[in-house]
């Protein structure tokens, strides 16, 4: 026996969590497999559209104004606008309170921990006190034992940015770490759990401790950032004590990978899958698959797990597992491709000609990907569906480059809406 | 250490015209290197590692595998002590974008260092030499469990315990049970059922056999449910607490037995089942990463876990509708060597087709046990702090009973909450066959 589903879903990132999300709410029953973790705890957990054109003007006001000039073959061309608006709504309902800015179409300005500021359409509620649209002056705190965040280094970036406030940065010692390579989730725990410390002054809590020597610091400034490391599970609940404590507010600069806001995100992805009754499985990959008969469509795919083989059998599936990074597109010397049911990826012959020497220049790697028709079914080399029931979703697309166009939640949310939504629509037929 | 085959690569269609250039010499001893140059530092296993979560004096991951690796690149560099701090949830495996094979590195480090920097007349070496070899010492016990319940159980003997051997005195040992599992299989006459076609070797482990029978009665009577003939073969330990330790040279002998017995059963038509996913864990993956006699690898891909085994040979979920038990409200815990085999999800979705079964996943923090580690004394905090978000989820939840597939695991959550622990398979036993009877 397989294990049978309706909807099977590759991949767990973005993409793959609101395929499934999506395909569930169409009362199909949805399994969700993914390998390794998810790329999201690379994220920053900001959901941009998009911030730049193809081209490279921006950063862009409303990303919405320039869905429609977009060239033919780039995701949101393939989907259409509509259905990146339905999919940012979709994308609220899940979130809730946890993240801000549906109240306008036009890109919100947050500050990163280098101090520029990136285009996005929605961003966590820990970020939004931090806005570079606010015109409150701001003090950024950094640790000593945290170098991804240089707090004075990066207000003086903000401020030559033309930020239209006085930025401050000073970097302190963080209480209760002493080890100068701790882990980003060691911060985390220490402020969720609000454990002792031992300060100059005694013994007292994580929490305290932190907004004590931050409110020696502060010079009026009625908002402070700080980077984020600020609580896993309890979060909101370690911001606002801070924020009491400090009698400021207070707000998080995402921060490079591994990044928390990244898996808060992925926590609160998976959770809504829990509570759609998506079953997940994940730790193992998907490795083949089989067509029964009729070569167009695929009959059932395999799982490794270690060595046995576990059939998983579905009408519709979607393909999410991410490009070059998340290793949903594969490179060799001679080929790029895609690992589990070998889609055509189109690319040069030659290798040479797959980059360009400018390292920020037009770079032909960051658009390898499959190239879907409007339904989201990767194209063979012919232009016909590959199979008739497998949509594609996420970074395993190509035709965009989402590092530069800051686009890669957005296409990943808008291609994942579309795909699992016409999954489950399908398997009703 | 082994030049056992290595899983760097995931299944690449067509992988196999390429032959690197040989830069580096072949390693005699010990290799780190295989699956090093795949890290490219990005620390996501620094994020899932529990260890590293609430000790800031702990290095992580990262620096115990593949940087590790490079600093033994340079001959006067002993492996750091540290790595005796991690536990073996192996979270790192399956973190890792990039197919860094870190728990195998973790191993063969670990194994160098008892090897090599620990005194084998030191406290710490003769304490993680017994808690490793568990298995010794349960059948004496086992013999008069009475007695050694007693004995355990007296504050003199922890005592003792935690001042002379270092092993924390907060922790109750576990009973042992009256009558071990393969007592009460061979007074049983062995198998009710004979089948040609359908045959499973169980691999009980020591937990289940000395300590906790019932457990593995469960699995022989859901088995011989589905019409299975049983086969239970000799067997040793898995070798999990001995990898934990680093105590190489008794895990492989103890795996040297398993394959040998197990192989055999697979030849007379047997898949492997078991119902401990550290135990089912150890032979899929450990065996192979750090072995390499004959048979080791037919043994991992015949090895299941008792319940993935019916999921797919048999309609277990249909099987269930309709069925119904006494307990129905469970708090469960998914161990981290269930998570690593992409087993996480399937207790829920088991229970679900119980009627009025409500089991609620108590989210993916790790237990903090990990077997041997949390008896240690200087261990025992870390531990506990790593244990505190399950036990907040688990009293949150709305019910009294816990569920987990992993007997160190559930003594931890009893540990921490209270609560009494059941097992999959219990729960299985009292829906498909009625309420447990002797």
């Amino acid at each position: 026996m397989a294990i049978e589903d309706d909807v099977l879903v590759i991949g767990g990132g973005i993409a793959g969590a609101t395929a499934a999300l999506a395909a569930a709410e169409r009362d199909a029953r949805v399994r969700l497999v993914t390998y390794k973790q998810s790329t999201l705890r690379h994220a920053s957990g900001l959901i941009d559209i998009l911030g730049y054109t193809p081209a490279g003007d921006g950063p862009l006001i409303d990303p919405f104004d320039a869905l429609e000039d977009l060239p033919e073959g780039h995701p949101y061309e393939r989907v259409g606008a509509e259905t990146v608006r339905d999919a940012l709504s979709f994308f609220d309902d899940v979130a809730g309170d946890a993240y801000a800015g549906e109240h306008t179409d036009a890109n919100a300005l947050v500050p990163t921990h280098g101090g520029t500021v990136k285009p996005t359409a929605r961003y966590p509620a820990s970020t939004a006190a931090g806005l570079a649209s606010d015109p409150r002056d701001a003090l950024l705190v950094g640790f000593e034992t945290l170098p991804d965040f240089e707090a004075p280094l990066a207000a003086a970036h903000l401020e030559a940015a033309g930020a239209p406030f006085e930025t401050r940065g000073v970097t302190l010692s963080f209480p209760g770490i002493v080890r100068d390579d701790a882990k980003v989730t060691r911060y985390a725990h220490l402020l969720d759990q609000d454990e002792t410390v031992e300060t100059a002054a005694g013994t007292t809590t994580a929490r305290e401790a932190l907004a004590e020597r931050v409110r020696s610091q502060l010079d009026d400034e009625p908002r402070v950032g700080f980077p984020a490391v600020l609580g896993d599970e309890r979060a909101d609940e370690v911001r606002a004590d801070l924020a009491d404590a400090i009698g400021v507010d207070v707000f998080e600069v995402p921060m490079g990978p591994p990044s928390l806001p990244g898996m808060r995100l992925e926590d609160l992805l998976y959770d809504a899958l829990e509570a759609a009754g998506v079953a997940v499985t994940s730790g193992v990959p998907v490795i083949d698959y089989e067509t029964n008969g009729d070569a167009d469509r695929i009959d059932r795919v395999v799982v490794d797990r270690h060595g046995a083989e576990i059939p998983h059998r579905a009408d519709q599936y979607v393909l999410a597992t991410g490009g070059l990074v998340g290793k949903g597109v594969r490179s060799e010397r001679d080929r790029v491709f895609e690992p589990i049911f070998d889609c055509h990826v189109s690319h040069a012959e030659d290798r040479y000609d797959w980059f360009v020497d400018d390292v920020f220049g037009d770079q032909p790697y960051a658009r390898f990907g499959l190239a879907p028709d409007r339904e989201l079914r990767p194209l063979d080399a012919t232009d016909d569906p590959e199979f008739a029931n497998l949509r594609a979703a996420g970074a395993v697309l190509g035709g965009y480059d989402f590092a530069a166009e800051k686009s890669g939640a957005g296409v990943s949310l808008a291609t994942g809406y579309a795909a699992g939504r016409r999954a489950g629509e399908e398997c009703g037929d | 250490m082994s030049d056992a085959e290595q899983p760097t690569d995931d299944h690449v269609p067509g992988d196999d015209e390429f032959e690197p250039i040989q830069v580096f010499p072949q390693a005699e001893d010990m290799d780190l290197r295989p699956g090093a140059d795949n890290c490219y530092k990005c620390s996501t296993c620094d994020t899932n590692c529990p260890v590293a979560e609430v000790d800031d004096e702990f290095p992580g991951p990262k620096f115990q595998g593949p940087e590790q690796w490079r600093l033994k690149r340079q001959d006067d560099h002993d492996i750091d002590d540290s790595v005796m701090k991690c536990s073996n949830c192996m979270r790192c495996d399956s973190a890792c974008p990039s197919e860094v094979p870190l728990s195998q590195m973790h191993n063969t480090a670990r194994g160098e260092y008892v090897d090599e920097q620990m005194s084998t007349i030191s406290r710490e070496y003769l304490r993680n030499r017994m808690l490793a070899n568990y298995r010794k010492l349960a059948p004496l016990a086992a013999t008069f469990p009475r007695t050694a319940n007693f004995v355990m159980g007296l504050s003199a003997t922890k005592w003792m315990g935690e001042k002379l051997l270092g092993i924390t005195s907060e922790r109750e040992f576990p009973d042992f049970a009256t009558e071990t599992f393969r007592e009460w299989w061979t007074k049983r006459g062995g198998a009710q059922v004979e089948s040609e076609e359908k045959r499973i070797a169980y691999f009980h482990g020591c937990y289940s056999n000395y300590n906790t029978p019932e457990v593995a009665k469960a699995l022989v009577r859901v088995y011989e449910h589905f019409g299975y003939e049983i086969m239970v073969p000799e067997q040793s330990c898995s070798g999990t607490p001995m990898f934990a330790n680093g105590m190489l040279d008794d895990a492989r002998r103890a795996a040297e037995t398993n394959v040998r017995e197990l192989g055999a059963a697979i030849a007379d038509g047997a898949d492997i089942v078991a119902s401990c996913s550290s135990c089912s864990m150890s032979l899929r993956q450990e065996y192979p990463e750090l072995f390499d006699f004959a048979g080791t690898e037919t043994v991992a891909e015949n090895t299941w876990d008792a319940v993935e085994f019916l999921r797919v040979h048999e309609d277990l979920e249909g099987a269930l509708e309709g069925t119904s038990v006494e307990d129905s409200n469970f708090a469960y815990h998914a161990p981290c060597h269930s998570r690593n085999q992409g087993l996480d999800g399937q207790t829920i979705e088991i229970m679900d087709r119980i009627d009025g079964v409500e089991a609620e996943d108590v989210g993916d923090s790790c237990s903090g046990i990990s077997g041997t580690y949390g008896w240690k004394a200087e261990k025992y905090e870390t531990s506990m702090k790593i244990g505190e978000e399950m036990f907040d989820h688990m009293e949150d939840a709305d019910a009294e009973t816990g569920l987990t597939e992993c007997p160190t695991c559930s003594m931890q959550m009893e540990h921490g909450t209270g609560y009494e622990i059941t097992h999959t398979l219990e729960v299985l036993e009292d829906a498909l066959v009625g309420a447990r009877s002797e």
